[in-house]
């Protein structure tokens, strides 16, 4: 029997949200905090902006060598071991793996590094010494161990929108394998600071525009019109169940099951089979069946093909006994590699309140998008015991498809 | 530019690199590295900013040169006079 794994420890930051409370309050009582950034070339966008405090964590000098992704994940990963209650110096530092999933990193700081020499008429002399340290892949990894006095294991996860899971997935599997005794897992963006992302999505009809920032996401709407891209991160303290125990820790929940898989077949474009696949196969994994999910977190980006193609999926697998069905990127946008880590912390409240928060910016549904129990607008009260079971899906380009599966702790 | 002007050019790059730093009780004699924490990423990032704001290029061979604050005054005033 595998040895289970258990969440101990949450840190986030997200559009609206620092922590775990507040974010959660904010699903719950439908506040969203979305706003106009300039950017060079595409100019005034949407985008989703974290407002957490950098020197919380780290001094001037370490945000002048770092990046936004690093400041954002070193953040997560304190308030993860905060919330955990791990004191950093009482504990094996090399007995500590960090896995930050990460849709893209570099393109930020690339961009910043062409504009700087541009200035100089593309003298490369002008050329920063840290951007290797800011480009490499493990970077926001990397920044968490460099300030933490981590000598564990570290790296990211490149997995597109699906990352934010993808990490929790690595983190539970280094766990079970014995390699470390705690993880801290999860994902995150620096997204919104590349013109390229937002030229991109542009070009592909896939960028929201709204007068109102705050209606620009609006998945499973008839009038979306796009993404709204956001920055975020969600990093969490995972150990062995036996750890937390002898630890007396706060237990979250339980990681039931996952999968992860391909649709094999196109850049871009999702593949509702291979979805409806994944998340079977991580229902198999928990050793359950569809009728035991309770609540479900869409991946839902407010892109048409993205959104229909998803309930498709879901519709496959649930047949008759459809979960509670939410989003979140109507609240916080899309949140990138962050999405997945982030839209979990946002139901994981459930099991203690009961309350399944509801979609945001729904005012006419897509009749593509009708699900039964799809929470629209309302959200619902629950007995808290009767929720146990919280599927997670989070869906990338090139056909990335990762569900994770979180059961409410019983001793 | 005069010896007081490069003095107090170098002390706000290094004010820059080093926010958390202090250059007001700096020993001119006394080496930087000693008494600002400056680590090598820290040093090349006074020389970009050499470069950038003045145009001078500093090879690394004369790195060395660069080691107090008078020798860097030294080192700097031959190639800032007509700045």
């Amino acid at each position: 029997m595998k040895e289970k794994i258990v969440i101990t420890g949450i840190g986030l930051t997200a559009p609206n949200g620092d922590s775990l409370s507040e974010f959660r309050n904010n699903l719950i009582n439908k506040r969203v905090l979305f706003q106009f950034i300039e950017l060079r070339y595409i100019g005034k966008v949407i985008a989703g902006v974290c407002h957490y405090n950098p020197l919380k964590y780290q001094n001037k000098k370490e945000l002048r060598a770092g990046t936004r992704a690093g400041s954002i994940s070193i953040y997560c990963a304190r308030e993860a071991l905060n919330d955990a209650k791990i004191d950093i110096s009482s504990v094996s530092r090399d007995r500590i793996g960090v896995y930050v999933g990460i849709t893209e990193h570099g393109n930020v700081e690339t961009e910043n590094e062409i504009a700087n020499i541009k200035e100089f008429n593309y003298d490369v002399r002008f050329w920063n010494h840290y951007h290797n340290p800011r480009t490499v892949a493990n970077n926001p990894a990397g920044e968490v161990t460099v300030n933490l006095g981590i000598t564990g294991p570290h790296y990211c996860i490149g997995g597109a929108c699906a990352a934010g899971n993808l990490g929790i997935i690595q983190g539970v599997q280094q766990l079970m394998l014995g390699e470390v005794d705690y993880a801290i897992a999860g994902g995150v963006s620096e997204s919104i600071h590349t013109f390229g992302i937002f030229a991109s999505f542009k070009s592909q009809n896939a960028l929201a525009t709204n007068e109102d920032p705050n209606k620009a996401s609006r998945p499973f709407d008839i009038n979306r019109n796009g993404i709204v891209v956001s920055e975020g991160g969600a990093l969490y303290l995972l150990e062995r169940l036996g750890s937390a125990k002898k630890r007396g820790a706060k237990i979250y929940a339980e990681i039931a099951g996952w999968a992860t898989n391909s649709d094999g077949t196109s850049y871009v474009l999702p593949n509702p089979d291979r979805q409806a696949e994944c998340m079977a196969k991580a229902i198999l994994n928990a050793g359950i069946t569809p009728d035991n999910i309770d609540i479900l977190n869409t991946h839902a980006t407010a892109t048409k093909a993205g959104d229909i193609q998803e309930c498709q999926a879901i519709r496959k697998v649930f047949q008759k006994n459809f979960p509670y069905i939410n989003n979140t990127k109507g609240f916080i946008g899309h949140a990138m590699g962050a999405a997945g880590a982030l839209e979990l912390a946002g139901n994981i409240p459930s099991f203690e309140d009961g309350i399944i928060h509801p979609c945001h910016n729904i005012e006419t549904l897509d009749p593509k998008c009708e699900l039964t129990n799809l929470l629209q607008k309302e959200k619902l009260y629950k007995n808290p015991e009767e929720i146990k079971y919280i599927l997670n899906n989070s869906f990338g380009m090139l056909g990335i498809n990762s569900t994770l599966i979180i059961k409410r702790f019983e001793d | 530019m005069t010896r007081e002007q490069i003095s107090q050019a170098i002390k706000d790059i290094i004010n820059e690199i080093l926010p958390e730093g202090d250059c007001s009780s700096i020993d001119p004699e006394g080496k930087l590295r000693d008494q600002l924490e400056l680590d090598s990423m820290d040093f090349l990032d006074i020389v970009m900013e050499i470069r950038k704001r003045y145009g001078v290029e500093i090879p690394e061979a004369d790195y060395p040169k660069l080691a107090t604050l008078n020798s860097c005054i030294d080192y700097l005033e031959p190639k800032l006079a007509s700045k």
